[in-house]
Parts: C-alpha cells; structure tokens; sequence
C-alpha cells in the first residue's frame, strides 16, 4: 500500500477506554435483572469421592428457594475438545477435586440460597485421591476417569523427527536438565459471573463473563440437548481473562439449566475461592531436556520429556500437552527432534490454558539449558541464539511453517539497549543480568472441532448517515480486540474509529469468530474485518464510479470522503458515497472470512503447532540477588517483541508490560499450590503475584517484522511477551550469584538452600534430580519434510 | 463483584469511652470491639466469629490522637532505663489514642521526629487503603493467624476444624496441646521494644501495664485483656534510644510479616546500656529474647557481640508452618535480619561481608 496510514500505527485510545475510566462498562455482575434468581453452587470438601446420594428435599421446601439441581439433571457430558468429554455442569457420580461441584440452588437472595446451600445433604464415599504426579503413575484402585489406559494417564504421545540419536552422537556437547515448573492461575481481576434467561418462546441467553461465546453456545447446546440456534450467548465487558474463561464452566451450565427450570433469570457470581477452584490455569510440569550441538553452538538434536500434572478434568490437556513440545523448533534450527509428552489427571482443580498456553514450561527450560551450554562453550548467550536462529520462510523438523521473523532484530535491540554485553559475567556480586528468547503463535492453524469453515467471519454494513456496522463475534477481555476491529475498518474505508460502531461477542448478533484464545483474533478477525471492509470499500466505489462516470481505478477513500487519485479532487462525502450505492438498489453490505491456510503436517498430533504465523521475543532481565536472605529483585527488565506491525504501539507496549508483570509473578512468586489435597490460599492475599511495588522499570521495545499475511503486516502480541521472562530472570539470577535455579517460582528459600549447598561442596543448583518414572509410548517415527533443517 | 456476606449483628455505635465500656459490660461476651475492622470484617465474613453485638470504636473522638504526655504509671521509676535523659521540663514521650488510624500515626511530626521506626513499621503495614482504615488499637489487638484459620468456610470444611474454630486438635502441631497460631501485626514488636505502657478502661475501672504483658504466647488467647476491656491508649517513651524494624515477607507490600525484627539499643561511650530484641510472628505474642539482649549489654556492640545476639535469637525463635514462607527459612532468616536491625540502630553498614 502507497498512501501512508492513516489511523493504523498511531497511539490511539481505546474506544472503549471512556467507559473504563468512568466506571460505566458493563460486566456480567453489572447487569440488572428484575426478579433475577441467585444462583449458587455446593463444592466437595472431598479430593475424591463417590456421590451416594444427595437429599435436596430440606433445601428445595426452604422459602425463597426455587429450584435445586444436582448432577442427575445434567447427565450429558461435555468437554472443549471433541476427543475428551468428561465435565458435567454438576458432578453426578464422582467429585474429584475439593471444590468440584455437585448440586446448584436458586434462591430469592443470597443469602437463602446460602442457607439452601447448608441444608443439602451429600452422602460421599471418599475414595483415594491422587495429589502427585508419581502417585497416579503405575497402578492405581480408583482411577479419577475411567480410561482405557492404565492408571491416570489422560494421554501419552512420543515423537521422533529426523534422527535423533545420530545428532546427539555427532554433538561436541550433549546438556542434559530436569526442571519443573510449577503451576499458577490467571488472578484476572473480574471473577466470573453469568447471568441466564429462559423465555417462554423457548429461547435461552447467557451474559457470561468468557472469552469463548460460541463455544460455550456449542457445549450448552450439547449439555442441554439443545437446539444451538435457540441459544444466545453475550460477553459483556470483561476484566481479563488470560485463559481461565475460555470454555464453558460448570457453572454457566448451572445457570442455564437453573434458568430454564425456573423460567426466570439466575445470575450466579463466584467468589475469589471458587475462582482458583474453576482454574484452567498453568500445568505444574516435569521436564527432562537434552540438546547436543556443535563446538561453534550449532544445535544437533534436541530430546524434550514432558509430564504435566492436569489435575480433575480434561479442559484443553490434550493441546496443552502437545503444545508442551511443539513450538521447541520454531524458534532455534533443530535439525533433529524427539518430543514424549504425557499429561496425568490428579485430584485438583482442572488445570487449561494460561497465557502461552504449554509453552512458558519447555520454554523456561530451553532458555536456560541455552544459557548452560553457552557457559560451557565460552561463548555470548546472545550470540550463540543468534548462531542458530530459524530461517525466514522456512519449515521445522515437525512441520510448522515459519514466514516472518524478526528475532535477530529483538536479540540486537535488547543487548544494546540493556548493556548486556557489558554487564553480562562482569557486574559486581548480587547484581546480574539474563538474557532469553522465545516465540509464539498467532492462532492455531487447526480448530479445536474438526471442520473446514473460516475461523473468523466480519459483516460490515454502512448506511447513507454514514455509520459504520461491524459485527464479528472476537470478544473484547480488556485486550483491545474492539479497538483493532474498529482501525482496521477505519483504514480501509479512511474514516475515523469513532465512526466504526461494534456489534462484537455475541452470538445472535454477530457472525462467528472462535473466540479470544491462542493470540488468534488480530490475525484472524483482523483479516476478516480488512477483507470485509475493502469489499465493501469496492462496492460503494465501483457505485460511485458508475454513478460518476469516474475510473473507479482512481478513486479512493481519505479522510471521511471519496477522492480521486489521479489529479487533486474530492468527489463526494462517505455518506453521500454510501448513499449513492444504496441508490443502486445494492445494500452497503459486505462480508469477509478468514480460515489459515491448509498447515498441519503428516502425522497424529500434527494438528496442534501450526499457525499462520509465529511472533518473536527477546529479553533481558537484571536483577540484585540477596546473598544472604536468597531475596530476588528485578531492577530493571528489557523486552523486545516482533509482532508484525504494532497496529497501536501504546497497546503493544501494554501488552509488553502485561506480559513482563505476569513472566515476573510466575518467576518468582505465583504457585497454584496444595496442602494435600487443599489449596494452599485460595485468595489473593495468599496467592501471590506482584504488587506494583515489587515492579521493576520495564523497556518495552517494539520491532516490526512485516509479515505478509497478518492484517496490515501485524502478528501477535498478547502472549509472547511473557515467555522469555521467566527464564531471562532465572539466567539473571545465575549472573548474580552463580547458582542455577531450575525452577520456578525462584523463591528466596530456593536460592538461599543453592547458595548454601555451594558453599557446603554441593552442587550449585536447586531443582529436580530426576524425571518421573513414567514409561512413554512407542515412539513414532515421523519424516521431516523437505527443506527442513538437517535435511 | 462477589463479595463474602456479613452475618447479621447489632452495632452500637457509642460517642464516648465510658458507654463504649458500658456496652461491653453489658454484653458481655457475645459482643465485640471494632475499630477499623480490616481484621474483624474479614473474619466475620469468613465465618471465624459470629458476635452479636459489635461496639464502634469509630465515633469516640478521645480515643484519637497523638500527644506528648508523662509516664502514666503511677510509680514508674523502678522500670526506667538507666540512660534515660535528665529531666529538662520536656515530655517524658508521647501518647498515642487507641483509635487513631494507621496513616495519622505515620504522618504525625512527633513522631517521624522521635520515634523514625514506627514510621518505618507503620509504613509497611497492609497497603495505603487498609492503613487509611486500621487503627493503632486494632494492631496492637489483631487476632493472631494461622494457614488453617484464616480461610474460607468451604476450604476449612475440607481441612477440618481445628482448635482455634470449633475443633479439639492443632493441624500444625497435630499432637500437642495448644495453639500456634502467630501474632503477626508489626506494632507489637516495635512498640514492646521501645517499652511502651498501655492503658486499658473499663466498666470497672483503669488498667495500666507495660505493652509486653499484654500478651502471652497462646494462640487462642492471646491477650491478657479482659472481655470487657478496651485499649484506651498506648504511652511510649523518649530514650534517645536507637531502633530498628525489619520486616520479612513474599511482597513489598499488603503481606503480613513471615517474620518481623525491633530492636531497639542505647549506647553510651562505646558501650550497649540496653537492648529490647523482640521477634514478630514466630510465636503468639511477640518475642523478646533476653539471651540476645544480654549478649549485647555492658559492652561493646561490636561484630562479635551481634553475631552472638543474631545466634541466641535463631536459639530462641521456633516459627511453624502457619505463615507465608517455609518455617526453616523464616527460622535462618532470624539470624541474618536481628544482625542487620541491630546494625541499622547502630548506624553500621547493612552487611559485614
Ligand atoms: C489484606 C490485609 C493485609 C494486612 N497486612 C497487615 C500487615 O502487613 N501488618 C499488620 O500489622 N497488619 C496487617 N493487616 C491487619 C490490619 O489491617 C491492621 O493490623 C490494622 O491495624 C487493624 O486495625 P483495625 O482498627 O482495622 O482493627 P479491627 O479489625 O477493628 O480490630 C482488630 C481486633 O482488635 C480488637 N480491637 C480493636 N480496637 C481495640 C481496642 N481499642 N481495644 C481492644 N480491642 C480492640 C477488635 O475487637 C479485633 O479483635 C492486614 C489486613 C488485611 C486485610
Ligand atoms: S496453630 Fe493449630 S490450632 Fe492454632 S489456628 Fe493453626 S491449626 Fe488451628
């Protein structure tokens, strides 16, 4: 495109900013319901345990209590992926986790229903429960799912590209690691609430707050044996997500079924309790990583082990699982690739997607495997990446298609703008600097149900007052999505955003989009929206055009008016312009989809990996390291990020800083951690993430790799920031007082015991010594495809 | 957003020291004090107490304040430091209302002037919102806590009861007796090191006594105030001591201490007249260690003398599984940060190293 940018690339506010500031955003607790029903759920106090009976006749005969429910009344199973449906809304033979649900109640009041609450008599048989990865191994008395495989293994997988054992054997240095990486939640700030309507004409809406309408239309269609046309689903305002909110929750499946019982509206709010129980947070995960390479740094072979620990339910484990081992290749050559991966359900709560989605884990143990073995050869971090980055335009071992990579551009900015090559094995004891990488993805290239439609529909309609209609189903969740939906538009047809209206996250009324996941909805809604408007952008010109007698091939649209190319000149206003087509008996409606293009490579399991495109980011961390309280401070932190074009840098800067604030937590402070069977603080004075006294300066630094199929050559930038966080600090920790953490949280206790250990004899290092005795399948020999590297 | 409800209580909202005393008398136990409420709301709501009868602090102006003031008690000169000043005519120290707030005690001049480490103290306690709310008195009273006490309903349901709530056995100490739960408020140790006297009122009549026996070392009862009493006021006096206060915790702010250090020493040519070591939240009550005291005084505090001070109080401070952070941590932890208070009260550089 020629004509500079009008609106793509400035610092614009948010369109939704005013109503953000000024309190008048709608979340689902907002929403005012006359003669609304107050929905609650009762939880197991149990880890395990098999339902008898339960006795709701004292709680459904309590005045003010309208209907009581239990898992007898949702006996359809459902699940976020096809192959593993195992949730009901209410637990109807077995509660598995301590805060599982098992029976709902509508009541006139909170406080009846709370009362209800304590009148339901649950008979359990408490059954063994499994808290640790080691305990589900082997043989187990009471599996928590019944399985066709042995004991709680949800899914196993083992994965070989291109020879393995050969490129270990032909490696100068072959480093061998165990790290574990511990689990932790979204903390978003708004708690999850939905309200629920019946009507009588026999339609049902939910205002939930969640990133994924259409999949929560689709799984309570399946839940309720329900016509999905016949059910709507809203997302209001949202207070963050980070992934805790993309599948359906068993208690918007309470609601609805509450709401269609009673006839009347239910809402139902959790508590910060309940919300660490709902989780779908970080896998806790063991990791084994060995990588051979070359004296000059070169990789030869990499073999990933991972164990995740999923907790109760499925929710996306199958992905994560495979997301564990993915994306090991898309950011370094590896010409040879061996990924075991398994996930084991234990009696917790269900772990999902969080921000990075299975990637943070390998990533942390990549990065400063990396950093080892860059010790050991004597050689730059920085410079032994930028040795084997990926090509541009290039394939992986495993089959992902890589286009655009800005890498070496983020490397070169953060090294210089941190210092560190001069800070780098030279700064006074306790003070240290880390350096990491990483990449992610721009949605997944494959939908979580099988089908060939496009991921992302955007109607655009104009009228002849010159308004702007975008409807595209992508759910704003505090991200912008909104505001990327109403630049796009406004570049195209060179209007201002505020003359975008936005019909977004809304099933009935707004075509369907997958959903705010896996960094998916600027590439996707985006060229969507791009498409739609162009389209309808030739549709009023060509009306124009015909109408004027002008060569459509030199008219344009700047500045709220049609325009002419060829020499000075302004035709006509948009709204004159958008009226000219109607006059033509054409409405000024246009539409545009997109779907990737076909990407998954030949084998089981190909399916999770691929994406149009891939991100890139490069850190450095520097940190003081108490020596003698094991105190970790981050001082200053550098963070470069190829997203493709930064469609509004104060956004991409603040999504920089989001994923630096939660890289940070996780590094040093936030687990999602049990007492047996309990968690440890189910809130947020116990659980920790950083305060903003505890942040350090932050440089967010924006590096534009054009890519040629993002929306005006934008990538992503949600997620990956976060990932080379953790690692970079651990690195940094390294740098200040030589002793490796292999862990995270990076706890005081932890660096105080290394340090310890150190001066004792012992091994600088706190981390695993082993990985969990778990025995993979067969390995599957897959063959890298052509032009891949090692090939 | 979903927040926890209250259970029902009646509130009496008293205008002077003398019905707020009335009211307790009246009540007796079923009825209880707020004064900010940042510790009693939440332990309401989480079904830890189910009072009656809650009695305001928050309308009684002669319990707010700041104002210099003599010894309150009647004979105090057998308590008195040997260093303390010659009389000059100025104040003795300064006295503090029970239901002044946090941010007020922070801000007030007499205070940033004479007493620097509770301003230190004050500055770290909860966040800036909470101390706007939280009152001296509340602090000095705060319920101590536990990892299986302060929690919800349902999640103690899962873990059972235990003796502080409702149940016949510690989920700490499983086998012993009592209870462990710690005193986790940053006053009371500071204030206990610098000797401060309390003043309680009651129906029946005044009470005054040092700040230390205030407390004993049980979790379920932690203090020696009676039912019926309230803390009226807190007097501390002027020593032209210096002092300390450490606090050690996951975050920099709104987290209560896993372990809090006061120390407070006078030192007269060359050598330590007098040392107060008291620990926060490794115990009930806070905990002074006279081992340590004693390996400071009648000589010089040198590095020597406060490695042996940091030692006796690692000997001394036995801190459980009930607090953010491990206990084995906390305990090594002891060491490192009573060295580094009592090198901060003498002016020395933070580490020997
Ligand atoms: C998130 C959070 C973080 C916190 N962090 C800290 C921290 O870091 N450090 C810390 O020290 N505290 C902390 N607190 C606890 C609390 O906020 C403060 O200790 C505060 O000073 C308590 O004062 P209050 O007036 O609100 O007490 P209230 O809740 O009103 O009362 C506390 C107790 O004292 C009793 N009481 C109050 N006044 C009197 C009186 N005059 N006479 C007799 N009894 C009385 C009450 O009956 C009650 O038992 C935190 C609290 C929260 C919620
Ligand atoms: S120390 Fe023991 S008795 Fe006291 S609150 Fe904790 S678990 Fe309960």
């Amino acid at each position: 495109m020629s004509t500079p940018l009008a609106v793509i690339g400035q610092r614009l506010p948010k369109i939704d900013a005013w109503s953000k500031v000024t309190g008048t955003a709608r979340y689902a607790d907002d929403l005012p319901l006359a003669g609304a029903l107050c929905g609650r759920l009762l939880r197991s106090p149990h880890a395990h345990a098999r339902i008898l009976g339960i006795d709701t006749t004292a709680a459904a005969s309590l005045p003010g209590v309208a209907a009581v429910i239990t898992g007898r009344d949702l006996p359809i199973p459902y699940g976020i992926l096809p192959i593993s449906q195992d949730e009901h809304g209410l637990a109807p033979d077995k509660a598995r986790f301590v805060g599982d649900p098992v029976a709902a109640v509508a009541a006139s009041d909170d406080a009846t229903a709370e009362r209800a609450l304590a009148l339901i008599r649950v008979d359990y048989e408490p059954l063994p429960a499994y808290l640790t990865v080691e305990g589900t191994l082997g043989d187990v008395a009471e599996p928590i799912h019944a399985l066709r495989r042995p004991g709680n293994i949800h899914k196993a997988v083992a994965l070989a590209f291109g020879d393995v054992s050969a490129g270990l054997a032909a490696a100068d240095l072959v480093q061998s690691d165990h790290f574990f990486y511990a689990g932790n939640t979204h903390a978003a700030l708004e708690l999850h609430a939905v309200v629920a309507v019946s009507d009588p004409a026999g339609h049902l809406t939910l205002w939930s707050s969640t990133q994924t309408p259409h999949y929560v239309q689709r799984a309570l269609a399946r839940a309720l044996d329900l016509p999905a046309s016949r059910i709507r689903v809203v997302a209001p305002a949202l207070g963050g997500g980070f992934g805790g909110k993309t599948e359906t929750l068993p208690h918007e499946v309470a609601a609805a079924k509450l709401a269609l019982i009673t006839g009347r509206p239910v809402k139902i709010r959790l508590t910060r309790e309940e919300v660490f129980y709902s989780h779908r947070g970080r896998h806790p995960m063991h990791i084994a990583l060995t990588t051979g390479v070359k004296r000059d740094g070169t990789i030869t072979a990499m073999h990933l082990s991972t164990v995740l620990d999923g907790g109760a339910y499925a929710s996306y484990g199958v992905a994560s699982m495979y997301y564990s081992g993915a994306l090991q290749t898309v950011t370094y050559r590896v010409p040879a690739y061996r990924f075991d991966g398994a996930r084991v359900y234990t009696n917790k709560p269900p772990c999902g997607p969080k921000r990075g989605h299975g990637t943070p884990q390998p990533r942390f143990a990549l990065e400063v495997q990396l950093d080892k073995i860059a010790e050991t050869l004597a050689m730059d971090p920085a410079e032994l990446r930028l040795r084997n980055l990926v090509n541009e335009h290039s394939v992986t071992v495993n089959h992902l298609r890589i286009t655009s990579c800005g890498l070496r551009g983020c490397i070169e900015r953060v090294v210089e703008a941190s210092g560190f090559s001069n800070k780098h094995r030279r700064l006074p004891a306790g003070r240290g600097v880390g350096l990491a990488c990483s990449s992610y993805l721009c949605g997944a290239g494959l939908p979580i149900y099988w089908n060939g439609l496009p991921h992302s529909t955007v109607h655009v309609h104009a009228d002849r007052t010159g308004t702007v209609i975008v409807q595209c189903g992508a759910t704003d969740i505090g991200q912008g999505s909104d505001s990327m939906l109403a630049y796009v538009t406004a570049e195209v047809l060179g209007l201002d955003p505020a003359d975008v209206r936005l019909v977004t996250a809304d099933t009935a009324l707004a075509a369907v989009d997958l959903g705010s996941y896996s960094s998916r909805v600027t590439f996707m809604a985006g060229n969507a929206a791009m498409q739609a408007a162009e389209r309808l952008r030739d549709l009023v010109l060509g009306a124009v055009a015909a109408t004027t007698g002008l060569d459509h091939a030199h008219l344009a649209l700047r500045g709220g008016r049609v325009v002419r190319t060829d020499h000075a000149g302004d035709v006509m206003p948009w709204a004159e312009a958008v009226a000219v087509t109607e006059a033509r008996g054409t409405p000024a409606s246009a539409s545009g989809t997109y779907a990737p293009p076909p990407l998954a490579g030949p084998y089981k399991g190909a399916g999770v990996g691929p994406s149009p495109a891939y991100s890139y980011s490069a850190c450095v961390v520097e940190v003081d390291v108490d020596d003698e309280t094991g105190q970790v401070r981050p001082a200053e932190v550098w963070l470069a990020h190829d997203g493709g074009r930064a469609l509004n840098p104060t956004l991409f800067e603040g999504q920089i800083e989001g994923g630096v604030y939660m890289g940070l937590g996780e590094a040093l402070m936030e687990e999602q951690r049990f007492r047996g069977a309990l968690h440890t603080g189910p809130s947020l004075l116990d659980y920790k993430t950083p305060m903003s006294v505890d942040m350090p300066v932050i440089h967010p630094i924006i590096v534009e790799r054009i890519d040629p199929e993002g929306p005006f050559g934008a990538k992503e930038v949600g997620q990956g920031p976060l990932l080379p966080v953790p690692p970079a600090l651990a690195n940094a920790v390294y740098d200040a007082v030589g002793v490796r953490i292999d862990e995270v949280p990076i706890t005081p206790d932890k660096v105080l015991r290394a340090l310890r250990q150190r001066a004792r004899g012992g091994a600088p290092r706190f981390g695993p010594k082993g990985h969990p005795p778990i025995t993979y399948p067969v390995v599957v020999s897959v063959d890298p495809p052509a032009g891949a590297p090692g090939t | 957003m979903t927040v926890l409800r209250l259970p029902p209580f009646d509130l009496i909202a008293p205008r002077t020291v003398a019905e707020a005393a009335d009211a307790l008398a009246h009540h007796g136990p079923s009825a209880r004090l707020i004064a900010g409420g940042t510790d009693v709301l939440p332990n309401l709501k989480r079904g830890l107490a189910a009072p009656d009868v809650l009695v305001s602090l928050a309308g009684v102006e002669s319990l707010r304040g700041i104002r210099p003031a003599a010894d309150p008690r009647p004979s105090a000169n057998g308590l008195r430091g040997p260093t303390r000043p010659p009389s000059t005519g100025a104040p003795e120290g300064i006295t503090i209302g029970a239901a002044t707030r946090l941010n007020r005690l922070m801000a007030d001049p007499a205070v940033c002037q004479s007493f620097p480490v509770i301003r230190e103290a004050v500055s770290q306690i909860a966040t800036p919102t909470l101390r706007r709310m939280g009152t001296v008195g509340g602090n000095l009273c705060l319920d101590t806590r536990c990892t299986y006490y302060n929690r919800p309903a349902l999640w103690r349901e899962g873990a059972g009861d235990c003796m502080k709530h409702e149940g016949d056995v510690c989920r700490v100490a499983p086998g012993g007796e009592r209870c462990w739960a710690t005193l986790s408020a940053d006053l009371p140790p500071v204030l206990v090191a610098l000797d401060a006297v309390v003043r309680l009122t009651s129906a029946r009549g005044d009470r005054v006594l040092a700040l230390g026996d205030l407390y004993r070392d049980d979790g379920l009862t932690h203090l020696t105030l009676a039912p019926d009493e309230i803390l009226a006021e807190v007097w501390v006096p002027v020593w032209g001591s210096r002092a300390a206060f450490l606090k050690l915790r996951p975050r920099c702010a709104v987290d209560f201490a896993s372990l809090g250090v006061a120390v407070a020493v006078d030192v007269a040519d060359g050598i330590c007249r007098r040392a107060r070591i008291v620990l926060g939240a490794v115990a009930s009550h806070p905990l002074r260690v006279p081992a340590a005291e004693a390996a400071l005084c009648d000589r010089a505090p040198d590095a020597t003398a406060i490695r042996a001070a940091a030692d006796a109080a690692y000997d001394a401070a036995r801190p459980m599984d009930n607090a953010d952070q491990p206990p084995a941590y906390r305990r090594q932890m002891v060491r490192v940060m009573v060295a580094r208070a009592l090198r901060a009260a003498l002016g020395q550089p933070p580490s020997t190293r």
